[in-house]
This record gives C-alpha cells, structure tokens and sequence, in this order.
C-alpha cells in the first residue's frame, strides 16, 4: 500500500501559531518550519513581528490569542474570532507547544474525540466503567463553514482543576480552522459559562506538528502552573497514543476505516476535509 | 513536619519521588513548577530555593533535597520500616544501589534528553543522546537477563529497591524520545514488574497495568488529595 496526498495548497492559506507572544521578547527570534518550509520568527527591538522564510521572503504576522501567527500562503480570510478570548473574567493560560511525530490533522481528530476519555485519561476525564457515548449533535454552520459538535454529555471524574469529585460534563466542540480546534466545557466555578480549551496545531511536516494548547478559563485557587501541569498531563497521555496511530496520515477516504456512531464528529470532520481539499497529512486513497 | 515537593508533571526525575512516595504512603504537599513552558526553574525565586535551577526539589522543615536520588533515599530511609528499598544494613547491597543510582544519571542524560528534544523541542544532539541511551539500555538489558537466570526480577537483592525507581522513569518514558523498547526483552519484563508494584503511580507516557486494577492483591488506595 502506497501513502497518497496530493500537494497541500489548501494548507497553505490558514493561519497557523508559530510562538508564545509573550515569550518572543523584543531583539529575540526563533527558528521553526512550517508545512515543510523553515521560517524565522522575530521582535525587533520596538516590538515588531516579522515572520520571514529562509530566502527572506516576508510572511504576514500578528498576535492573537496568546500566540504569533503566520501564514506560508495567501490566506483569503481573516483568522477566526474567539469571542471568549476578550471576555472579563477569565484566566488567558499558554501552555506551550508539544512535538508529536504525528499528522497534524490527527491531533485535531483526537481532540475531538470523547470515546477515548475512560481508556487513555484514565479517572481524570473518563472512568470505566461509564464508557458509553450518548448520541450528541453534529452540524456544519453555514455562515462561517465550521464544524460544531454540540449536546455532547460525558461522565468525568475529575474533569477540570476546578472540579472535585466526578460530574456529568457538557462539552461542545468547534472546528473554526482545519488545525484548530475549540472545546467547551462545563465550568465548574462558574455555572452558565463555559471554560474553553483551545488546540492550535502547527503543522510542521504531514508526519510532525507542534501542538499549542490554549486556554480561557474561569478558574479560581488554581495557579498557572497547575493549569499548566493539567492540561500537559492531559496531552502527553493522548501523545504516545498519537505516534502510534496507523497509518500515520489521516485516511479521508471512507472505505479506509469503519466509524462507529461516537465518531460522528470525526466523519464531518474527515469529509469537511475533503471538501476543502485539505490533503496535507491526509491519506486521499487506499491503494 | 509534611514533605513539600516542588513539581514538574512531565519530570521523570519528578516523577521518581512522587512514585516512592505513593507506593510508601506517604503524604506530600505538591507545589507544580512551570518548567514549561515558564521557565519558573530559572527565575530568582526558585534559584534562592535550588540554586542549580533543577527539579525535583523535596523540602522537609530546614532539609532542602534537589537530587532525585537522594530525595529518594531521604523518603525510603524515613518511610520504609521494612528497610528493604534502602538496603543500608547490607554492604554488598547497599553499594549495588548505590551504583545504580549513578547509572541512573546516565538514563537521565541521554534518554531523558532525547524525550525533551522530541517532546518540548529542546536543542540536542538528538542521534548521539539515543546512541548513548542504547548503550546504557545494552547494559541494563545484560545485567537484567543474569538476574532472571537467577531468578530474581529487580535490578539488587530479592526485592525492589530505591535503585529500580530511579532507573525506571527514563527507561519506561524512552519511546517519547525515539528510543523503542523493542530489542529490550529483559528491560520489558522488568518494567511491567515494577508497574504491577502494589500501590504504583502512573505518569503521561506510562500507563498503569489495566488489568490489575483495583483487585491485585496488597493494593493500597490512598485518599484523594
């Protein structure tokens, strides 16, 4: 069997976070690659981004949500809004990127993903034996072309920092960018709201990605660096799961792999793909 | 006097305290340091505590620990009235774990390295720390295959001791870093031994044995925290 793709232009016009804002001091710069072009991530001395290719070619850069972000392409759009970015009240956390030797659309599909809580996050966002999915809604919103996961139930017993003792936790799911995407979660010290939990993949090669948690939380006592520890912990245990996964690029084609109804946020998902022509890390067919 | 343990989630080093702890019951205040990505390790306030920007760092009243070793020896020697994970009533022995802690900085510099280049994207000569991490797991691997020859599954003596928890976090965490167990049969066996030890504690990477969940004998369960 030969791994298929075909090109990846579609990729190329996201946006994508290169850097923690914050750690990009001024007179600093950091070297990266993305989409398999290395790229120089710089402050100049008064304050100014600029995101540069290794044959000096300028690339668009700006700050948003606690990152620098680029472009290798010409993106047509702006990147997506997070209301909840800008909203009082809420602890901003940057969590820094993790490596994993990984197609970066399958650290957005596993993030997506519930049926797995009992059996990788072990008594922390899912216990045995409350395994079962309950049918939750999937629906493509029109105006803005993004997948909503939504009415999504899960038994957790220690689902957030802020949670003591186990709940049944609501959870909606957003896919605003084909590398992106945003949890909603049940907000233990804030009835009403919910804690968002944000995955920004920058995908480095269609094997190896970076991966920047993100998040904008309603958290009381907790302090950043148990923030931190809990959602690392959370995603190095999804990150050893994540380099084993075969094949390595994600399949699109649907008589690759059997879904189960759990999965339903993965179909829309792979077929939004498709339709987008999003084959960087994808596998298009079995051959 | 309650120990303070100054903790990284992702430390193996970390990690081997808070696991002596667990399978010793003893109760700890954890206090997390943003290694990652804060830098907090490097920052004035913690350098007063540990002046070599290291974690662990294990407090108890005046006694301030930053070596993982000898925070591990502090905890057995303290907490184990069996003696036995701190063999000190047994030269031979003693000197045994003693060695293999040392062997056990070597798994940090080069497995432990490697799983910080590819998990955090640390600055690494990545293929000479595998290559230093293969030699050390050859090592391991021999001295492993003898003792099961003679029948015993620990790395001193009849039973597990401070040695095993030191070399186990690094080893147990390698694939993180490129570094497959597969060619480590001994190393294998050894390391699902020392995780179907009676109160055992997972970390991100190492996974509890599932199947022995909640009805192996002598499993102590410990209050949530």
């Amino acid at each position: 069997m030969s791994e298929t793709t075909t090109g990846g232009d579609a990729a190329r016009d996201e946006w994508y976070a290169v850097a923690i804002a914050a750690q990009l001091r001024p007179g600093e710069a950091s070297e990266t690659v993305l989409l398999d072009e290395p790229v120089r991530v710089a402050r100049s001395a008064d304050g100014t981004l600029a995101v540069t290719k290794a044959d000096g070619t300028a690339c668009p850069a700006f700050e948003r949500y606690g990152h620098v972000w680029t472009s290798v392409g010409a993106p047509d759009h702006e990147i997506f809004d997070i209301p909840e970015a800008t909203q009082e009240g809420r602890t901003l956390v940057d969590c820094g990127a993790v490596r994993v030797r990984c197609s970066p659309l399958r650290a957005v599909e596993n993030f997506l993903d519930i049926a797995h809580f009992p059996y990788v996050h072990t008594d922390i966002l899912g216990a045995e034996p409350k395994t079962e999915v309950e049918p939750y809604k999937v629906h493509i919103e029109e105006k803005t072309d993004e997948i909503w996961a939504t009415k999504v139930k899960f038994f957790q017993p220690q689902a957030a920092k802020s949670a003591e003792g186990g709940i049944v936790t609501d959870y909606m799911y957003r896919v605003p960018a084909p590398m992106t995407a945003i949890l909603y979660k049940t907000c233990p010290p804030q009835p009403g709201e919910w804690d968002i939990i944000t995955i920004f993949v920058q995908p480095l090669a269609e094997d190896l990605c970076d991966v920047w948690p993100w998040m904008a939380l309603f958290d009381d006592g907790n302090s950043l660096a148990e923030l931190i520890h809990f959602q690392q912990m959370i995603f190095l245990q999804d990150r050893s799961i994540l380099e084993n996964q075969m094949p390595r690029l994600l399949p699109l084609d649907p008589k690759m792999e059997i879904p189960t109804r759990a999965d339903m946020t993965s179909v829309a998902y792979r077929r939004w793909l498709k339709k987008r022509g999003m084959t960087y890390g994808a596998l298009t067919q079995a051959a | 006097m309650t120990l303070t343990l100054y903790d990284y989630v992702l430390s193996g080093s970390a990690y081997k305290a808070r696991l002596m702890m667990a399978i010793l019951g003893v109760p700890y205040e954890a206090i997390p340091v943003d290694f990652y990505p804060g830098n907090e390790h490097r920052q004035p306030d913690f350098l007063d505590l540990n002046p070599s920007g290291t974690l662990p760092v294990l407090v108890d009243g005046d006694l301030v620990l930053t070596d993982s070793a000898a925070i591990l020896a502090y905890i057995a020697q303290n907490h184990d009235p069996s003696g036995k994970w701190m063999p000190v009533g047994d030269a031979a022995q003693l000197a045994q774990v003693i060695q293999w802690l040392a062997f056990s900085q070597r798994l940090t510099a080069t497995a432990g390295a490697a799983r910080l280049h590819d998990m955090i994207n640390r600055p690494l000569d990545v293929e000479a720390a595998r290559k230093g991490a293969h030699a050390a797991f050859r090592e391991l691997e021999r001295h492993l295959t003898d003792r099961e020859f003679y029948g015993a599954t620990f790395l001193v003596g009849d039973c597990p001791t401070i040695a095993d928890i030191a070399c186990f976090p690094y080893v147990a965490l390698s694939p993180d870093g490129g570094i497959a167990h597969d060619d480590y049969p001994a190393i294998r066996r050894w390391l699902y031994a020392v995780r179907a030890l009676p109160g055992f504690l997972e970390m991100p990477g190492i996974h509890a044995l599932h199947d022995l969940r909640d009805d192996r004998p002598g499993t102590v369960t410990h209050a949530a925290e």
